[in-house]
């Protein structure tokens, strides 16, 4: 039993450690060749880093068919915009502080994070 | 390879030079603006070898100096000034489809949505039946009593074959959750899919182990769940397909939007009516509309008249009088008489247009009160996994016989029945149903936070002119001063006023020009902000304006005082008229209050809105059209730039202020006001300026807009308040808080069942706001 609960335990602290504390790599927003895919309930790469102070572009491109993935939201940056399902889409971000914006669909559930560096 | 297929650009091959045609928020400037530059959409290239053929065949058309195809994107840019039908002439006769980039219409976007949803469903439908083919049966076979544990072989084999089916359910029509869950867990993340698939996949495993190596598991445990496993899938991709249908419905207003495009236009070039799509209209076309024909896009009437109507953008039932000179815009419809029109506005930058975009862009917006739904959002998925593990240890801890059956049980309840989606819709589908509704009233809703805050509005404050009136005023009354000749003093004032944009300068100007009277030159002139106007004509100083003016220049007014007082206290505007430092006239000027503007604010006033009017005029006459108005309080003599102060005032006294106004004068104040409302007449209205914009001109609009925001966040909170109810009741029922009592534990498939219904719910309870209805008036 004594061996149960420590599994259980460590379970826990894994999904702590998973989903909040690890920070997964992030992409470089490179010579525009960057295309984000929405596919499969996440936002591929989801974590981007973005050069501050000019105005950049974003392109993402959607396979996946849940209507939730269709709009994209960058709250911070009032952007909200519609993503054609398997359709190239460029958003337009102007010169942005340096700092962390999150993206995600509507329902939070598609999540992705701009690191302006 | 079929020339007329669309590609569907489903492959993620991509080159560096893309461009951005399809951005919404990029400015978009159509070929017309940009003559050297045409962008084609090529359709039916589904190869890279198909690249090399459309630039040559485009490189032939006389006049193209480059052309560049970006396969990626399946666009080419072509520069020269060839003219863009033989441009898409020309890619037809290489074997391909061609349309120019602005032809990305909202239709065509429209029409693919819907047929990648209707898609989307049927798969989702066609995948329910199959696992509810094999949970259904299953399950009512453990619900009329049969045996559900292994204890013999051939249970055993019986049970593995089942087992084996269910995997396929689960391969066949959860494969999506299963692939979603491992993508995002890849990611660091978690969502719907990885609960889902979590509490399936524990179900299944844990009765196959029963199946295989039942030895592990005390006797009593025994027991498998592979309906579980069925019966989930099967009802949440139900759920996801009720939902999908519920959602399109939500956007049903700006479907209608999208639907008064006109699809063709009747343009005249070299002398001929050509019949072209909509997106091939040019900047300075001359179009045709004949009667009971859409306008196409927006212009100017070059020839004829015709009475429009507009009520689909404005809300106003009356047609308007259409004559050369006026301007027509895109998605009205003309009644009467055929006009000929050039464009001014087309493509993505006419009125209809940018209203489609600017509601699209609200819809998606989310008020204040559904951050805390998007916090909860953000940590929900782990923390539930986390309680689920909590509860199974508990179960194995401190549980009755068979601890572990009941700890497998109370994980998977927990991890099903949690339902995230429930409070992540609850804001979004609620402002996408009210934002809607309120365009539909011709009222434009900036964000959710211009929802949410005019739902609070305490006070709103009026601008008089052209929003209380008409904000067309007449010459109502002359006094002259002594002997002089009437019409001679009005052609020297109206010569003064020529040089003024002033509504009151206008009101002169006309009144001579209905005398026929001819205005002369004026040198010098000069505004003075909230006071008047001064000038020199024909030699002499003239001064015109307000008592203020007039007794800085130490003009004698004498009795006119008095007589100025009287014309004020019949809401008329009284304003001294003086020639070389002497007083010369007064000229009156009143401006009609805007038939329904009384009863709009009795309904303001009704909803507990304190109205304020506030106007440049003097006190007398604010006082005259604010008694006429109903209003009690009002503001008078304030000067242009301190119209933002007295919504500081407001606001220092505790109100959530609104302001109204035409959205051009009263810029900075509508930015201050909690929430500004620009007012517009027609479709010309600048929807860039306000929080809310009115498209036509009456008040009633405000108590619409304040009505539907108020519908739309209590429908909000009623969604809000559901979804944690059904979380934070949900979830510790499921982990088995109620057993030690009551001896009740939910079963995974009722769990099932309420996490896909609780979103549908709070669809369906968001598409009851489409019902509302602003009162009538």
């Amino acid at each position: 039993m004594l061996i149960i609960n420590i599994v259980g335990v460590i379970l826990i602290a894994l999904i702590v450690w998973w989903f909040w504390l690890y920070k997964p790599k992030e992409a470089e927003l490179g010579e525009n060749d960057l295309v984000i895919t929405v596919e499969n309930g996440t936002y591929s790469p989801s974590r981007i880093k973005v050069p501050a102070g000019e105005p950049v572009e974003l392109k993402f491109i959607r396979k996946d068919e849940s209507p939730c993935s269709e709009t994209l939201l960058i709250p911070e940056l009032q952007i909200s915009d519609t993503l054609p399902l398997n359709k190239l889409k460029s958003i337009q971000l102007p010169a942005l502080k340096t700092g962390e914006y999150a993206f995600h669909c509507q329902m939070q559930m598609y999540r992705g994070q701009l690191t302006v560096y | 390879m079929s020339s007329t297929n669309t590609e569907s650009g489903s492959d993620s091959c991509h080159d560096g030079g893309t461009t951005n045609h399809h951005a919404h928020e990029a400015p978009h400037h159509g070929q017309a603006d940009n003559a050297g530059l045409q962008e084609l959409i090529i359709e039916g290239a589904g190869c890279a070898s198909c690249v090399g053929k459309i630039e040559s065949a485009l490189k032939a058309v006389p006049g193209v100096e480059s052309a560049e195809m970006n396969f990626a994107q399946r666009t080419v840019s072509v520069t020269g000034n060839a003219q863009a039908d033989s441009l898409v002439s020309a890619v037809e006769k290489a074997g391909y489809n061609a349309k120019l980039a602005a032809a990305e219409s909202e239709d065509d976007a429209l029409a693919e949505k819907e047929q990648a949803d209707w898609a989307y469903y049927k798969r989702l439908m066609r995948e329910m039946t199959i696992a509810l083919s094999l949970g259904v049966p299953l399950m009512i076979y453990s619900v009329v009593g049969g045996e559900m544990t292994v204890s013999t072989t051939g249970e055993r084999l019986a049970w593995l074959v089942v087992g084996l089916l269910t995997l396929g359910v689960m391969v066949i029509s959860g494969k999506h959750f299963f692939v979603g869950a491992w993508q995002s867990f890849k990611n660091h993340s978690a969502n719907m899919d990885t609960l889902i698939a979590l509490g399936t996949g524990t179900a299944w495993v844990y009765s196959m182990v029963v199946v295989f190596v039942p030895h592990v598991v005390p006797e009593m445990a025994r027991h498998v769940y592979f309906e579980a496993s069925a019966m989930i899938i099967g009802l949440i991709d139900l759920g996801l397909a009720l939902e999908l249908k519920a959602r399109g419905r939500t956007s049903e207003a700006i479907k209608r939007l999208i639907g008064l495009q006109a699809k063709t236009a009747r343009v005249i070039r070299d002398d001929k009516e050509l019949d072209i799509a909509i997106e091939q209209v040019l900047m300075d076309d001359v179009v045709r509309v004949r009667p009971g024909e859409k306008i196409p896009v927006d212009g100017e009437v070059v020839e004829g008249h015709s009475a429009i109507d507009e009520s689909m953008l404005t809300g106003e039932p009356m047609p308007v009088e259409k004559a050369i000179g006026d301007t027509v815009a895109a998605g009205t419809i003309n009644k009467s008489g055929s006009i000929l029109f050039k464009a001014t506005r087309v493509g993505k930058d006419t009125a209809l247009a940018q209203i489609i975009n600017m509601v699209k862009r609200a819809q998606n917006s989310k008020p204040p009160i559904g951050r805390l739904a998007d916090v909860i959002s953000a940590y929900f998925v782990p923390v539930v996994m986390i309680i689920a593990v909590t509860s199974a240890l508990a179960w194995l801890n401190f549980g009755p016989d068979p601890a572990v059956a009941f700890a497998m049980v109370s994980a998977t309840t927990v991890l099903i029945i949690a339902c995230p989606c429930a409070l992540g819709l609850a804001t979004p589908m609620s402002v996408m149903v009210g934002v809607g509704k309120a365009a539909e009233a011709g009222v434009l809703i900036r964000n959710g936070e211009a929802l949410q805050t005019a739902s609070k509005i305490s006070a709103m404050i009026l601008d008089k002119t052209g929003t209380i009136t008409l904000g067309a005023p007449k010459v109502t009354d002359i006094l002259v001063a002594g002997e002089q000749d009437e019409d001679a003093i009005l052609k020297l004032a109206a010569t003064l006023e020529s040089g003024s944009e002033h509504p009151l300068a206008l009101a002169i100007v006309e009144s001579a020009q209905e005398k026929g009277i001819e205005t002369g030159k004026v040198s010098n002139f000069n505004a003075i902000a909230g006071h008047g106007v001064q000038a020199e004509v024909d030699g002499k100083t003239l001064l015109f304006g307000n008592e203020k003016l007039m007794s800085e220049r130490n003009i004698e007014l004498g009795d006119f005082v008095e007589k100025a007082q009287v014309l004020a206290a019949e809401a008329k505007t009284p304003m001294y008229f003086a020639v070389d430092n002497l007083l010369s006239a007064i000229i009156a000027v009143a401006d009609p209050i805007k038939e329904d503007s009384i009863v709009a604010i009795k309904r303001l006033q009704h909803n507990g809105i304190r109205v304020v009017m506030l106007t440049g005029d003097n006190r007398a006459t604010a006082k005259a059209v604010a008694e006429k108005a109903g209003i009690k309080e009002f503001f008078a003599e304030v000067l242009p730039e301190d119209k933002s102060k007295k919504v500081q005032e407001l606001q220092m006294e505790g109100e959530v202020v609104g302001m109204t106004g035409d959205g051009i004068n009263d810029a900075p104040a509508l930015a201050i006001a909690n929430v500004g409302f620009a007012i517009g007449t027609g479709t010309d209205v600048a929807i860039e300026s306000a929080d809310i914009t009115l498209m036509r001109g009456s008040l009633h609009g405000l108590a619409d807009a304040i009505a539907v925001s108020k519908a739309t966040l209590h429908n909000i909170k009623q969604n809000l308040f559901g979804a944690f109810i059904y979380n934070v009741a949900g979830v510790p029922f499921a982990a088995g808080v109620l057993y030690p009592f009551f001896g009740l534990l939910l079963s995974p498939v009722i769990a099932g069942a309420a996490m896909a219904f609780s979103s549908l719910t709070v669809v369906t309870n968001a598409n009851r706001l489409r019902l509302f209805k602003a009162q009538e008036h």
